[in-house]
């Protein structure tokens, strides 16, 4: 792959100065790759974690308990009202400093990485946001359709894993597609603490061949790319999951 | 639900004994008395918010009654001890609005209870839901979306998912209210042949003819009491309740 498009990027280097040395430098070329990939599997990660934290929130806010109720809607208020970057600086440098080292065999290394902090802050942050998107879509299927699965002798947990759950997740689908464009994005913010995506490989080849505007059009490119890819496979899997005929 | 012990076929399959019911100060049930026998078709008429719906619903337990006493086959349903799976087996529910899952096909909307309630062989219900589809004359719907039939299609899908569960009672809870002229008659038709079958049928409805036709007692309600209560013929043509002879006068 590289080979192929390194004589075109070095002749573009040479006679317009535009260097865009991942394209033809194999060192670079890695370093971006292997940016992409972390990028790619830290956004995964948070997308998922704040799915299970949606889905959980969002059946612990319809608990009789009232303790619950609270601690749902004060996660909520905290994580929602404060910058993510501030979240993620707060659980890097401030829970990171005071959780356990690990005995590495001579060294010790935190037991939680960069990349660990990343997925759990920015998954908390996503998760905040996801509860109140299910509590929208569980609100929206009708308690006669729930109803109907009581009287067909349905337990609660059958009712919200078979109905409640498959028809709010349709109903809450273009506001999670919104939510997971947002959390894509967010997760950049990693950079900071040094968890090695994609802004970070690429200010590591921007700092050692001084290309910052090609890099940044690089970046900003992979975002555009990376975005639309997951836009569009939400939109199939809406499409997917259309109910025939309703709504119409 | 086993029946109770002391229960014999030839006992009320469904007994109401002074039943009453409250949301928040306004009593809508005031002591309802109603016995129906195995078999036995009964039509409950009456102006709406007469508390006709409250009190088929207290029947299968989905409204929890404020006083009085529920039986089915002898078992009290009010009581916080019974087994509320085994009294919907019992007891299947039709509604006004159909209420089918949408995200279901019509054969997976009939076969789910069966399944994951009861546990049953999926073979055998399969077997038993599309015989059930071509009874209320749906077959070649199998694999269309609720969304995608007729109200009255709908409903015939909401009847058999309900017999799928080999119910001993039926109730229909005004289920041709939300139809049109047309339609309501194949929804009438299924639910006759479901009494000629034997089934014991209870329905809330606004069609007195067909109360007139299908029912063994018809009972009127109005202000949640029975007004009066009687073999149709009696009932519709002459009928001694001046509130029974007031809404007769209006509806017939």
């Amino acid at each position: 792959m590289l080979d192929l498009i390194a004589p075109y990027f070095e002749r573009l280097y040479d006679t317009t100065g535009l260097n865009f040395s991942p394209f033809y430098d194999s060192y670079d070329w890695s370093r971006l790759l292997e940016g992409m990939l972390v990028s790619v599997k830290l956004i995964a990660a948070i997308v998922a974690v704040s799915l299970v934290i949606g889905v959980i929130g969002a059946g612990a806010q319809t608990s009789r308990l009232r303790p619950v109720r609270w601690c749902v809607a004060a996660y909520i208020e905290i994580f929602r009202n404060t910058p993510p970057i501030v979240q993620l600086l707060f659980f890097y440098f401030g829970l990171g400093a005071i959780t356990p080292q690990v005995d590495m065999g001579g060294w010790y290394e935190p037991m939680i990485g960069s990349f660990g902090w990343a997925v759990i802050a920015i998954g908390i942050f996503g998760g905040s946001y996801n509860v109140e998107i299910f509590r929208s879509g569980v609100e929206a299927v009708p308690t006669a359709t729930t109803e109907a699965a009581e009287s067909l002798g349905f337990s609660n947990f059958k009712i919200f894993v078979y109905i409640t759950l498959p028809l709010a997740f349709r109903f809450c689908l273009p506001a999670l597609t919104n939510n997971i464009v947002s959390l894509a994005k967010t997760a950049s913010l990693a950079y900071v603490i040094a968890v090695p995506e994609i802004t970070y490989s690429l200010s590591g080849i921007w700092s050692d061949n001084v290309n910052v505007p090609e890099m940044m059009l690089l970046l900003f490119t992979y975002y555009i790319v990376l975005v639309a890819i997951i836009a569009k496979a939400m939109a199939l899997l809406e499409r997917k999951l259309a109910l025939p005929g309703y709504g119409q | 639900m086993t029946p109770s012990e002391n229960w014999t076929p030839d006992q009320p399959i469904v007994a109401l004994r002074d039943v009453h019911k409250s949301f928040g100060t306004f009593e809508v049930l005031k002591g309802i008395d109603l016995t129906v026998m195995k078999g036995e078709v009964v039509c409950i008429i009456g102006p709406s918010g007469s508390g006709k719906s409250t009190l088929i619903r207290t029947i299968n337990g989905l409204t929890p009654v404020t006083r009085g006493s529920v039986q089915v086959e002898g078992q009290e349903v009010h009581d916080g001890n019974l087994d509320k799976l085994a009294l919907r087996r019992k007891v299947g529910i039709v509604f006004q609005q159909y209420n089918l899952f949408p995200h279901r096909t019509v054969l997976q909307n009939v076969m789910m209870a069966p399944l994951l309630v009861l546990r049953e062989n999926r073979k055998e219900v399969e077997a038993r839901a599309r015989e059930l589809l071509a009874k209320v004359q749906l077959h070649g719907k199998e694999n269309a979306y609720p969304a995608e039939l007729s109200g009255g299609q709908q409903q015939r899908v909401a009847i058999a998912r309900s017999l799928c569960m080999r119910p001993d009672v039926m109730l229909f809870d005004e289920v041709t209210a939300a139809l049109d002229p047309e339609t309501v008659g194949e929804v009438l038709l299924t639910i006759k042949q479901l009494a000629a079958d034997g089934m014991t049928c209870i329905l809330v409805t606004h069609e007195m003819g067909f109360a007139r036709e299908i029912s063994d007692r018809v009972y009127f309600t109005d202000a949640g009491r029975i007004c009066e209560s009687g073999p149709p013929a009696s009932l519709f043509d002459n009928p001694q309740d001046p509130r029974t002879q007031e809404f007769l006068s209006k509806v017939l």
